[in-house]
């Protein structure tokens, strides 16, 4: 057992220990993260080995980096101290390799000529190798964190933590730029940040030899993000011309753009209400943010009169043709409650999941009543988290739930039901009335 | 569409779900309009892909679609593979991995036998939307 240091990007912080979760069960490595800390971009870990440090981050999105843990301390002599103390048996083994110094600061900065003295300091180890600036054999790495100013003015620097940090590995963290929607060939007004979709596609667990489904695929943010890490990705979507795309551009072109054809297994068109895949096949995970209105609104089949339809006949054209067997017949669709979809999603994955296999899926909710109440259950399958992403006056939470294994007792006997519960005011209504206190907006119009 | 999605989709139509008629989709009558039309696709080979999902096969219903595709060398039951890198059954693997992954439905129709509704594939994606009269 040793002490590993991860850095932590300062970014999507809610999502962190989800990911860092989701990557230990992938990869069966055991680690106790309850020391994360969202306003702390450094994490110490105790790990078996080496091995399992690459192991961890080697798909991490939210990590930077993995260090083994040489010392640390709240100032530069408990450092020194420290490293004296847990390392001297280890300095024989490195003296001949090539190396380099690196400091990493956070809060705070060192002048070229401290970052020397601070380097120098550690002279004692008394390595013999050559320094060498490019591809060393070893990098070692002072992280430190300053505690936040009082005032920037006051200007008052006060260490919160040093360390010295052995490089072991680095985390996917640079594919976010190969991913950018920027550099994408096919995408829409519906395309999901690179970046959020293959955190996303860590935390449902995409993995080789699994299938992967997203039932609002759209232009695929999805399923090319749980293709990157290796799954099978089935895709399907009510609007088919994002499913077809173009001839020159669409979902399978950017699978070519990526490399990863052989990943993508099918797309195709159909309502989520009205889905083709059989109760009995099971899938490893869905990962979604479905239709909220706001882009797209939302519809499913269904006709707004269903009186037109009540005699069951198909509808005869003039020239004696069905209508609906002709290749350009659009089918009549009605709007949908945005509850009521993700009620019929979490009944889906709870039939269709394996056991813990999981259901990843993109909420919004207005931050002004936003409450656990919101968050939409389903007896066989637990809420593992609830990422946040925050924007002015709403914010888009990652809600990560396990299918309970079947034969296990807490599952609930009952044969799958619909929720039965009353919808409210749809998100859209309030994004569009820019989230007014209903009392207000009613007396604006 | 693969020969593996065609093994997991099923009529769409509410009342056909409870018949058991409602899967596989049959490919045994095609339109001339849009005649079926299949190719080969090279994937990349994952055994361990194959022997993941072959649990989740339904065998008679695959046997069923192989054979109206023109195929008809499976064997009658599903084969029982345990160990996924053992070379003795790389072979049935790859025959598998190249009907279920590599053989692409570029175009056609497939029909439910429960109510006779026709889905199209066209541009090897399969269209599952209902007509108005069958949603209601």
């Amino acid at each position: 057992m040793k002490e590993y240091l991860i850095l932590l990007a300062q970014k999507h912080e809610s999502f962190r220990k989800a990911e860092l979760e989701a990557l230990a069960e992938l990869e069966q490595v055991a680690v106790d993260l309850s020391q994360h800390d969202e306003n702390v971009p450094l994490l110490y870990v105790t790990l078996d080995s080496e091995e399992d440090a690459r192991k961890l981050i080697r798909r991490s999105i939210l990590a930077r980096s993995i260090f083994e843990v040489w010392g640390r301390g709240n100032s530069l002599d408990s450092l020194h101290a420290d490293v004296k103390q847990r390392t001297s048996h280890l300095w024989p083994e490195y003296k001949q390799v090539s190396f380099k110094f690196d400091i990493i600061s956070y809060q705070g900065s060192r002048t070229k000529e401290e970052q020397r003295e601070i380097v120098e300091s550690f002279s004692y180890v008394d390595f013999e190798g050559p320094i060498r600036m490019k591809d060393p054999d070893e990098i070692f790495t002072i992280v430190e964190e300053y505690k936040t100013p009082l005032s920037p003015i006051s200007g008052g620097r006060e260490l919160r933590d040093i360390c010295l940090g052995r490089y072991i590995a680095r985390s996917q963290r640079d594919i976010i730029d190969m991913y950018d929607l920027k550099k994408r060939k096919y995408i829409g007004t519906t395309s999901f940040d690179a970046e959020l979709a293959l955190i996303s596609s860590n935390i449902g667990l995409a993995a080789p030899g699994k299938i992967v489904y997203d039932p609002f695929a759209g232009t695929g943010s999805f399923l090319v993000a749980a293709s990157h890490f290796g799954a099978m990705s089935l895709g399907s979507d009510i609007d088919g011309r994002q499913i077809r795309g173009t001839a020159k551009s669409n979902i399978t072109t950017n699978y070519y753009q990526y490399h990863i054809k052989s990943q993508l297994l099918d797309t195709f068109v159909c309502d989520f209400t009205h889905n083709p895949i059989r109760p009995s096949f099971r899938l490893d995970a869905i990962i979604c943010d479905p239709p909220y209105g706001v882009r797209e609104g939302l519809k499913v089949l269904g006709s707004k009169n269903p009186e037109r339809y009540a005699d069951k006949l198909p509808t005869k054209l003039e020239s004696g043709d069905l209508s609906h067997l002709r290749p350009d017949y659009i089918p009549p669709k009605k709007p949908y409650h945005f509850d009521a979809l993700l009620d019929d999603l979490l009944l889906f994955a709870a039939t269709h999941l394996v056991d813990n296999g999981r259901l990843c899926c993109w909420m919004p909710t207005a931050n002004e009543d936003y409450g656990d109440r919101q968050i939409p259950m389903h007896p066989d399958l637990e809420l593992i988290s609830n990422c946040v992403q925050e924007f002015n006056k709403w914010s888009r939470r990652l809600l990560t739930y396990t299918r309970r294994p079947r034969d296990s007792s807490t599952t609930t006997q009952s044969p799958i039901a619909k929720s039965t519960r009353t919808y409210t005011e749809q998100f859209r209504d309030k994004y569009f009335r820019g989230f007014a206190k209903t009392k207000d907006y009613e007396s604006a119009v | 569409m693969k020969i593996l999605t065609a093994n997991f989709v099923q009529c769409t139509v509410k009342a056909c779900g409870s018949s058991p008629d409602c899967f596989p989709l049959h490919f045994d009558q095609q339109t001339p309009d849009l005649p079926l039309e299949l190719a080969h696709e090279d994937v990349d080979f994952s055994p361990e892909f194959i022997c993941n999902v072959l649990p989740r096969i339904e065998w008679p219903a695959l046997l069923t679609t192989a054979r109206e595709l023109g195929n008809a060398q499976l064997p009658d039951t599903k084969p029982d593979i345990e160990n996924p890198n053992a070379p003795e059954n790389e072979q049935l693997l790859r025959d598998l991995h190249a009907l279920l992954l590599e053989t692409q439905i570029i175009q056609g129709s497939m029909r439910c036998a429960n109510c006779g509704h026709i889905y199209f594939i066209r541009d090897s994606i399969p269209n599952f939307l209902l007509p108005g009269h069958l949603v209601q």
